[in-house]
């Protein structure tokens, strides 16, 4: 499988504080990798500079083996999808919500049409399509949250504890749609969570941020067994 | 004495000037406004904070300092705007911009400051996320509208000052009233009074319509 995403020696900092160290770190194509950690250790920092939404002091982050400067951030937006804790959906009907990204790059009409009912019926809201944002439930909002972003098929879908604010029948169910998704389209992502559990369960690796400081990357089961440091055993056991 | 012709003229002038003049303080306030919300550039809280003082500017004093500016010795003197039309309608903008830009940066300021965020994580070019957070903040931007408009419809100060209330040119509805209430014609001002207000009352309407469309439902 090829790279889709290769940090190198990346600093971000927010204020004069660094909030996020991170020395090397790759992401295959079509690999969906949760990225763990307890609140504050820099997890939606990572995130949100994939996103380019923040500017890194220091390093590169290349995307498809290119340098990020490479094109506007507008443009290389256009090649992702971010979902946020909260749907932070708009307000307008649920097919607009949807159609928002793809309005966005242009799309035409006739195409919206054919794609974003495709992907209300995949996450089971079609049949709210006209209804209003503002009256959905907490899982219905993150369902379309979810469709908005995934109707846009990006290159890389990052995904910032989309379900912490559920209940748990309610995330438990949204998790295993969104891993039968996942796995079905292929689609590289970035998945944040604290909860390992739900990670274990939608990713193949697990990279695990302490301290504002990428630690430590694997498969779930190999970080469990051989955790390198100290923190990092400490946290698994107390999550695990 | 007032004719109906006469009354129906005033009418019309008061309501084009202050709709011109609301409309210019949009097209300057909305930006304006915009920019204070959303952009970080020394100075903004500075300028915020004349903004929120210019709200409550006395049309008075705006008065004055327009006549001054356009008197025939004074700077802009050459430009023969005093006791116009156009000259009520520089007063007016110069009173009613701050309104609309206050409220505009209240009303953007008060939305989740993470939907910029999420716009721009699904692609929104900077015109596409501040189009899309004009649109979220729909309500108060028209209750942003409908105050300046207010503050202008309703102003007699300055209007008097820089138009002179000369009749058939620069007479709207509050310095007629004014005037005839001077001369002790009741009757007329309160006729004039009623019209006012119910002008007032016609555009609030129209402008509280638009706006409970695009309420929630």
């Amino acid at each position: 499988m090829s790279v889709l995403i290769e940090i190198r020696d990346l600093l971000v900092k927010r204020g004069d504080h660094p909030a996020l160290e991170v020395d090397q770190l790759s992401i295959e194509k079509g690999e969906v990798l949760a990225v763990v950690g307890p609140n504050g250790a820099g997890k939606s920092t990572l995130l949100l500079s994939l996103a380019r939404l923040l500017r890194p002091a220091r390093g590169e982050i290349l995307f498809d083996g290119q340098p990020a400067a490479r094109e506007s951030d507008t443009a290389y937006r256009r090649r992702i999808a971010l979902v946020m804790q909260d749907p932070l959906l708009f307000d307008t009907s649920v097919f607009e919500n949807a159609a928002s990204g793809l309005k966005f790059r242009g799309v035409g009409r006739d195409e919206i049409a054919r794609r974003v009912p495709v992907w209300l019926e995949r996450l089971g809201v079609a049949h709210l399509s006209k209804r209003r944002a503002g009256r959905l439930s907490g899982g219905e909002a993150q369902r379309v949250s979810l469709a908005r972003a995934l109707v846009l098929e990006p290159e890389l879908l990052l995904l910032d504890e989309p379900f912490a604010a559920l209940d748990p029948p309610t995330r438990a169910r949204l998790l295993a749609d969104l891993k039968s998704l996942l796995s079905e389209t292929r689609t590289t992502t970035i998945f944040v969570t604290h909860d390992l559990a739900e990670a274990g369960q939608v990713a193949g690796r697990m990279a695990v941020i302490i301290g504002n400081r990428l630690r430590q990357v694997g498969r779930p089961g190999e970080l469990a067994s051989a955790p390198g440091e100290r923190d990092v055993a400490e946290f698994l056991n107390h999550h695990f | 004495m007032i004719f109906d012709a006469e009354i129906f003229q005033i009418t019309l002038l008061s309501l084009q000037i202050s709709a011109l003049a609301t409309g210019l303080s949009l097209a300057i306030g909305l930006p304006f406004g915009t920019l204070l919300a959303l952009g970080k550039f020394p100075g903004r809280s500075f300028l915020l904070s004349m903004v929120n003082t210019g709200m409550g500017l006395p049309p008075v004093v705006v008065g004055l300092f327009v006549a001054m500016m356009l008197w025939r010795s004074g700077p802009l003197g050459d430009l023969k705007l005093i006791y116009t039309p156009t000259a009520i309608v520089l007063a007016q903008v110069i009173i009613s911009f701050p309104v609309v830009s206050g409220l505009t940066a209240a009303a953007l300021q008060a939305l989740d400051p993470r939907l910029r965020l999420q716009l721009y994580g699904l692609g929104a070019s900077r015109p596409q996320m501040v189009w899309m957070l004009w649109r979220e903040a729909r309500l108060p931007l028209l209750a942003a509208l409908m105050a300046g408009f207010g503050s202008v419809i309703s102003e007699v100060g300055a209007s008097m000052m820089v138009g002179g209330n000369i009749r058939y040119q620069t007479r709207v509805l509050t310095t007629a009233i004014v005037l005839e209430t001077g001369k002790g014609h009741f009757d007329i001002a309160i006729a004039l009074g009623v019209l006012l207000l119910a002008i007032t009352f016609l555009v609030n309407w129209a402008l509280t319509w638009i706006q409970q469309q695009g309420a929630r439902r």
